[in-house]
């Protein structure tokens, strides 16, 4: 029980993670971007290449994954993703499906269609348990990473956009671009820096999740729809909305899987359909802005 | 003048020259070149589908990218009707097409609020229930491996369906060209008026008096009604019916379909799967592996570069003339 919910925290926390830069870009931008998990799929690919070619510890791929995907997010952004941000919808949605068709086969192509897996260091492999009986809470050593990894985080972005200048640069960006260009606000570069952090975590939790959701050409396709079901329920105008989605959504498919196995994610996408309906625009959502 | 807007509004629902020669051509086809019947069939079924996704894309302006689910039940309760009730084509397609309707019905409550992304979210949804509940009542669809053992009775009594896919390809040509009709038709009246009036401006649309809910149900169901005969077309002509129906590729296609051949423009749909379907045969015999890459390739160019212009060459190197918009 204890330790359902535990798995399912740690699994929200890396939802999290892995589409929290979609959430940003997505309202930042009003761009719908499907692609997102190619980036994630980058950074898995880069530690699972890096661990497996060239031996590189899992503890120095982590970083280098953050920074390859915030790379190719920036090169991509500034080539491609630009022009297309004042297109309708649709141009977009093509786009970025496009993008992922790409992604999907040019991984199968070069790397191959097989399942990687990833040797965790030693002292990441055991677990914990606590309690006794009912009441027994096990927590897998990694899984307990992942959680501690993706808190920090989570303190740091939110620091990062509640009381540094470049977070106020941010957020006057997404109430109204106009006025923060008018401003003397550079927006370009902030969208650009987002973007690239945003891919940066999407990369960072594909290294970290690659373990844990496992890792093959079609992951992008595979986990679009969970990072979409974390931006569209949790709204995009904070990151604490999108937390709470990533977790009440970590927490439905754990347990949904454990205690119903046979209806599957059958439970987590009637809940968002319910949730939508009821709230089209998000579960959390500011008041204000634009 | 009242008589010149009545002209000018009608002037687009008249049947142009070539329509009818294309038809004929469409028809002529199978008998002229009987080893390509097979395709042609599938041509047929896929403008199908890509003419119902236009109804509500091109003409009402909803993204769906979960417009498979219709198809996908439509070609299940075809099939399942076949192998279990009876195994008449023309009623197991007017099951079909109800059980899409019903579908189309229950869903449009999903696709009335909200903004693109949220639509995009619950028809995407939609979708994967779907394609999960057929994965997982595998007492009835057979799961994974797919529903197999469906044998279709003769068309009309008379006609079976043969190896080489005429029956079929006259089947599905005839379906198509009676729903795209009906669509036509649809399309041109008042009512085909209001959705476009929806789609352009909302909020106008409603001051003016257009009840925007309910034309929104009524064309997202009547398009879930047409994806759906699409669907059972589809499993009828081939005897299987398969997860794949439901896929989250198939919605992707159809979309790239629609906007290969224009989106608000019925015939759209039919030329985009005309050029889809021959592209595809041609990439995946090259490279059967690797051919959506050459799709995404195709699909990110066609956005960036435009859809007009990379479809007339001879603009790439003029300079955009005048107000500078395209």
């Amino acid at each position: 029980m204890l330790t359902l919910l535990f798995d399912g925290i740690a699994y929200g926390m890396l939802l999290f993670i892995l589409a929290v830069g979609l959430a940003v870009t997505m309202g930042l931008m009003n761009f719908i971007n499907l692609a997102h998990g190619a980036f994630a799929m980058a950074g898995g690919y880069i530690t699972v290449l890096l661990m497996q070619r060239f031996g590189v510890p899992f503890l120095v791929c982590l970083p280098l994954a953050f920074l390859g995907s915030a790379l190719l997010g920036a090169v991509l952004e500034r080539t491609l993703y630009r022009p297309l941000y004042h297109k309708p919808h649709l141009d977009q949605v093509l786009f970025s499906i496009g993008l992922v068709f790409m992604a999907v086969a040019g991984v199968d192509y070069f790397i191959g269609s097989t399942q990687q897996i990833i040797q965790l260091p030693e002292w990441l492999k055991g677990r914990t348990e606590l309690g006794s009986d009912g009441w027994m809470l096990g927590m897998g050593h990694y899984r307990l990473f992942i959680v501690a990894v993706c808190a920090a985080l989570t303190v740091a972005l939110q620091y990062l956009l509640t009381r540094t200048r470049f977070g106020s640069q941010l957020r006057a960006s997404v109430d109204d671009q106009r006025v923060a260009a008018g401003m003397g606000i550079n927006v370009n570069i902030v969208f650009l820096s987002t973007f690239a952090v945003g891919s940066g975590l999407a990369g960072l939790g594909g290294a970290l999740g690659a373990e844990v959701l496992g890792l093959d050409p079609s992951f992008p396709l595979k986990f679009m729809v969970y990072f979409l079901i974390v931006v569209a329920v949790g709204g995009t105008s904070s990151i604490t909305g999108p937390l709470l989605a990533a977790l009440l959504l970590g927490i439905a498919d754990v347990a949904g899987k454990y205690y119903i196995p046979k209806l599957g994610a059958f439970i987590v996408y009637s809940l968002m359909i319910a949730i939508l309906i009821w709230r089209p625009q998000g579960l959390f959502v500011r008041k204000g802005g634009k | 003048m009242t008589m010149g807007v009545q002209s000018s509004l009608l002037k687009d629902s008249r049947f142009k020259a070539w329509e009818p020669v294309l038809w004929l051509l469409a028809f002529a086809a199978p008998a002229l070149s009987p080893s390509h019947a097979l395709i042609i069939n599938e041509i047929a079924i896929v403008a199908l589908f890509a003419v119902s996704l236009d109804l509500i894309l091109g003409y009402t302006g909803i993204v769906s990218l979960g417009h498979a689910a219709f198809f996908g039940l439509g070609g299940y309760v075809a099939a399942l009707f076949a192998k279990l009730v009876m195994p008449d084509p023309l009623v197991g397609l007017a099951v079909g097409m109800l059980a899409a309707t019903l579908l189309g019905a229950l869903a449009s409550f999903t696709v009335m609020r909200g903004s693109d992304l949220t639509r995009l979210m619950v028809t995407l949804g939609v979708g994967l229930i779907l394609l999960e509940l057929a994965n997982k009542l595998d007492w009835l669809t057979g799961g994974a491996d797919g529903l197999q053992g469906v044998v279709m009775g003769p068309l009309l009594g008379r006609f079976e369906f043969d190896l080489n896919g005429q029956t079929a390809a006259y089947y599905s040509l005839t379906v198509l060209l009676l729903l795209f009709l009906l669509l036509r038709r649809v399309v041109h009246s008042p009512f085909g008026a209001t959705l476009m009036a929806i789609r352009d401006n909302r909020l106008r649309a409603m001051a003016i008096g257009i009840p925007v809910n309910a034309r929104l149900a009524a064309s997202y169901t009547l398009a879930a009604a047409v994806a759906g005969a699409a669907g059972a077309l589809m499993t009828q002509t081939t005897g299987f019916a398969s997860l794949d129906l439901f896929e989250f590729h198939r919605s992707a296609d159809v979309m790239l379909i629609l906007v290969i051949g224009g989106t608000g423009w019925l015939y759209g749909g039919v030329a985009g799967a005309i050029v889809f379907k021959l592209m595809q045969d041609a990439i995946s015999s090259i490279t059967p592996q690797y051919w959506t890459f050459w799709i995404g390739l195709f699909l990110v160019v066609l956005v960036l570069v435009g859809r007009e212009r990379l479809l007339r060459p001879w603009t790439w190197f003029k300079r955009p003339s005048g107000g500078g918009k395209a």
